[in-house]
């Protein structure tokens, strides 16, 4: 199917979209769909898209969810056990009836977006710009649900939002397309949680963008943990803007979809401000995980942290791209990458790129990669204290990844993740019941 | 540092600028077939030879120009371009030096390396290229005798036409890339190095490459085959006298290492870099690969780039024997408008290949300098190893410092480690020299010849003194 063709009948997927809502929404959803018409579906030319290949979503049809389907043990299943501000959201559509909102402090407000799209008039689009990539526009123009998490200056929300989307198995695949705003006044703080799993059969492309704004001296910390099934798509990119003196943290668990892709756009806009990117992926099977962030240091005296580390098996292939740009006059910057990889399988391949684009002079910028296996001598000590060696490598190989999952601070996530990447880990390995 | 001392270094002028007043035998600017049937006659070469470039010809004209790079320049038109510049009295060839045109040695003389005393005291054999003809060739007795080749490539072409056939195109290929297949189609000249079977070349073999006549493209074509157990040095180093057109040069170098054998290969490159606004200098676009056929083969890339207004070079190792080991080091420092991107290649094929990069970069004035590297591991190079390491350093708040490494990765027994830092002259460093006596220049000086010692500990000996030289023209006390 030519390009043109394929554009036309996403189009259409998403038309009833695009007419429904206000004046304002219909305007920006058009425009981004001309955003779309012009830049398509991302393609192995584009430097960005070098490794990853999205052509299989051409030949695929895709029609829109409704929601309406039952998912209660899904959700109960998949649940994080974060009770306290729960939205659910059945194939990107908000379901009232398994979400709680309860004793939201002042200052605060946490919306569902599609009946409350005007609220997002002043955000929607603002952060994630629509030509990002084909796919960024092609959510602002089809978006069909998400949320709205509003913080009055020094407002404090104690418990986690959590975001939980579940994609149920449908007869014909369907396109996901969820929006998640978060906008923090000053010294406003919160954690968000973003949780995606899907039943094993679930097919969906899900395409998610999410926008945040940190006013000056705001702490947002963001949790995303992708746990799709096999057979899903997952296109995500967040964009994030901070001024003065904030201090966004990220944490980004990769570990489900058939082919997953998640992009992370900072932009450090005010002096002081501060980025962590954590981020873990663990490909079994034929996965595809990749990874791109970019950290842009607009201001000076901006301090950027990156710390990614993979681990992959049996074919899977990952991709990590990270970014640090110092422009121009953004002296006294500080940016560190770390991106460590471990191989279990020969079949396994990892692409790996970490980036530095420097336009100042007064910089202490460092980034570092490895691929490698796990220490001998640590191997060689827990062998000599009679572990067999599977099980030794299985040790090891959680530990690496427990470098990236215990800066997880919220403990019932934590434990959650350690389990499911244990769980991910080749069964050689007899983890169950250590961990 | 006060800044006006700063810029005063920073703007010291090109001291081998100066242009050798000799007739030279140019073709009228311009590209078609009739202009490559007249290099090719020129040169007296067979028939196909005359049929290989037409066919690269025909390919380059379907390709277009590479855009990736981080590099800015005006569009090339190739139009515009004379294609072949010999100097005149090329058709009898002197034997000795004393034959040569006394010009010419003067030229040389005002490099400050008179060749003779150069050669003979270093006993280096030169084969110069001046323009696109190789002039004169010393030592080639001695060369001889140890049965190493060591001549212009035109003459390779017409003396050993099978060894040429055999291997000529066969590590770059005339499809590689755009400059690669114009450089196929147009290559002037260039040299050509056999080691046979179990012979370590006597003597470090050095060419000096120059660009002479204005608005002559230079495009060199350099092949070195080093047979089983054999073992060569080669040294490539450039100057160029001062212009203000823009001059374009692609070169193909090709290295081909067989079983147990070592080739090292060495550049200085110090070509015009244009003025401080940027305007004139050379546009560099190289293409240079290794090949280890063999098992327990070795190559080794050193560079000095100091020279050239946009240069975009990537020097390569194709590591196909078991065992096999690449090597990069460079030192790379840009100033004024300069732009460089550059970087290198590994790819690891054979099992238990290794490889080391050490990139150096050194960014002042509104110059704009990019790492570029690949890493591939295939999936049947088990145990495969890399280590690489680039750091920049970044002198004024104007220039730019860059790393794009790609690392591409699918065997599990591999180990890759990549790491790079960007910094600017430490104060702490600068202080602890002050407080000890040295001046500001002298420190800086030093820092900066530290920051490159790994690199030059590589070059061989001459070489190293000449770039450590180079390095202190190009950026003595340019830090504030």
């Amino acid at each position: 199917m030519s390009l043109a063709e394929f554009t036309d009948q996403w189009l259409s997927a998403i038309a009833p979209q695009i007419s429904e809502g206000s004046g304002w929404l219909t305007d920006l959803r058009q425009g981004a769909v001309e955003q779309f018409a012009t830049l398509g579906l991302p393609h192995a030319r584009l430097e960005n898209w070098k490794y990853t290949d999205v052509k299989a979503l051409a030949k695929r049809q895709f029609s829109l969810p409704n929601g309406q389907a039952d998912a209660v043990t899904l959700i109960k299943e998949s649940s994080l056990g974060l009770d306290g501000i729960r939205l659910v959201f059945v194939d990107g559509i908000f379901s009232e009836q398994a979400s709680t909102l309860n004793s939201l402090p002042q200052g605060v407000q946490v919306l569902p977006l599609a009946k409350n799209a005007n609220a997002a008039k002043p955000l929607l689009g603002q952060v994630a710009a629509a030509n990002f990539s084909g796919f960024t526009a092609l959510n602002l123009a089809g978006w069909q649900d998400g949320v709205l998490i509003d913080l009055a200056a020094n407002a404090r929300l104690e418990q986690p939002v959590y975001l939980q989307f579940v994609a149920t198995e449908q007869e014909n695949p369907v396109l996901v397309q969820p929006r998640i705003l978060i906008k923090a006044g000053t010294y406003a703080e919160a954690t968000v949680v973003e949780h995606y799993a899907g039943a094993d059969d679930a097919a969906s492309l899900t395409n998610a963008v999410t926008e945040v704004e940190l006013a000056d001296g705001a702490n947002i910390t963001h949790y995303k943990l992708q746990q799709e099934s096999s057979k899903q798509y997952h296109i995500a990119s967040m964009h994030v803007q901070q001024q003065r003196d904030s201090r966004f943290t990220s944490h980004n668990v990769c570990l489900g979809g058939k082919l997953a892709r998640q992009d992370i756009q900072v932009e450090l806009n005010g002096e002081g401000a501060e980025v962590n990117l954590n981020g873990l992926y663990l490909g079994n099977a034929r996965q595809h995980l990749d990874n791109h962030t970019l950290v842009n240091h607009n201001a000076p005296h901006t301090n950027s942290h990156e710390d990614y580390k993979g681990i992959l098996n049996d074919r899977s292939r990952g991709v990590f791209n990270g970014r640090a740009v110092v422009h121009k006059n953004a002296q006294k910057i500080e940016a560190h990458q770390s991106n460590a990889n471990l191989l279990l399988s020969d079949k396994a391949e990892i692409d790996t790129k970490p980036e530095l684009e420097i336009y100042a002079d007064d910089v202490k910028c460092s980034h570092g990669s490895t691929t490698g296996q796990l220490d001998e001598n640590a191997l060689f000590a827990l062998r000599s204290r009679g572990l067999g060696e599977e099980m030794a490598r299985g040790l090891l190989t959680l530990a690496f990844a427990n470098e990236v999952i215990d800066r997880i601070e919220i403990p019932a996530v934590h434990d959650r993740i350690e389990d499911a990447v244990a769980g991910r880990l080749p069964e050689k390995f007899n983890l169950k019941g250590l961990v | 540092m006060a800044n006006q001392e700063m810029e005063q270094l920073v703007r010291r002028e090109y001291k081998q600028g100066f242009v050798t007043d000799i007739e030279s035998d140019t073709v009228l600017p311009g590209l078609n077939e009739d202009v490559i049937r007249f290099i090719s006659a020129k040169k007296e070469e067979p028939q196909w030879m005359l049929d290989w470039r037409l066919a690269a010809f025909e390919q380059w004209k379907e390709m277009t120009e590479p855009e990736w790079a981080h590099v800015n320049y005006p569009t090339i038109d190739f139009q515009a371009i004379s294609f072949y510049s010999a100097p005149k009295s090329s058709d009898d060839r002197p034997k000795s030096l004393d034959e040569v045109d006394p010009k010419l040695l003067e030229t040389y003389e005002k490099l400050g390396i008179p060749l003779h005393e150069r050669a003979a005291l270093a006993g280096v054999a030169m084969d110069m290229v001046f323009d696109s003809v190789s002039v004169t060739t010393t030592f080639k007795k001695q060369l001889g005798e140890a049965g190493v080749i060591f001549c212009s490539i035109s003459e390779a072409i017409r003396e050993y036409p099978e060894l040429i056939k055999q291997y000529l195109g066969s590590v770059v290929p005339v499809m590689d890339n755009y400059y690669a297949a114009l450089n196929a189609a147009v290559f002037s000249d260039g040299s050509f190095v056999f080691v046979p079977k179990g012979v370590t070349c006597p003597m470090e073999l050095s060419t000096y490459f120059r660009i002479n006549a204005e608005n002559t493209g230079q495009f060199e074509r350099t092949l070195i085959i080093c047979e089983e157990d054999a073992q060569v040095s080669y040294l490539e180093g450039c100057t160029a006298p001062m212009r203000d057109e823009n001059q374009l040069h692609a070169a193909v170098v090709e290295l081909v290492a067989l079983e147990n054998a070592n080739i090292k290969y060495s550049t200085v490159q110090n070509w015009y870099p244009g003025d401080e606004e940027g305007k004139g200098g050379i546009y560099n676009f190289v293409t240079k690969r290794g090949e280890c056929r063999g098992d327990n083969s070795k190559i080794s890339w050193t560079q000095v780039e100091t020279g050239s207004a946009v240069t975009w070079k990537y020097p390569s190792c194709v590591l196909k024997g078991k065992n096999s080991v690449g090597e990069f080091y460079s030192v790379a420092v840009t100033n004024n408008m300069q732009q460089a991107d550059t970087g290198t290649k590994m790819i690891h094929i054979g099992e238990g290949s290794r490889s080391t990069i050490i990139s150096k970069g050194i960014s002042a004035g509104r110059s704009d300098q990019s790492y570029r590297g690949l890493v591939k591991i295939l999936p049947g190079a088990k145990g495969a190893r890399n280590f690489t390491q680039c750091d920049s350093l970044l002198i004024g708040d104007q220039c730019g410092a860059h790393t794009f490494p790609y690392q591409e990765i699918s065997n599990s027994t591999a180990q890759v480690e990549h790491e790079a830092t960007t910094s600017k002259i430490g104060e702490d460093q600068l202080f602890y020299c002050r407080q000890r006596g040295i001046s500001e220049e002298d420190a800086v000086n030093m820092i900066v010849n530290g920051f490159c010692k790994d690199v030059f500990k590589e070059l061989p000996m001459e070489f190293a003194v000449e770039a450590e030289a180079l390095l202190n023209v190009s950026l003595e006390g340019a830090v504030g």
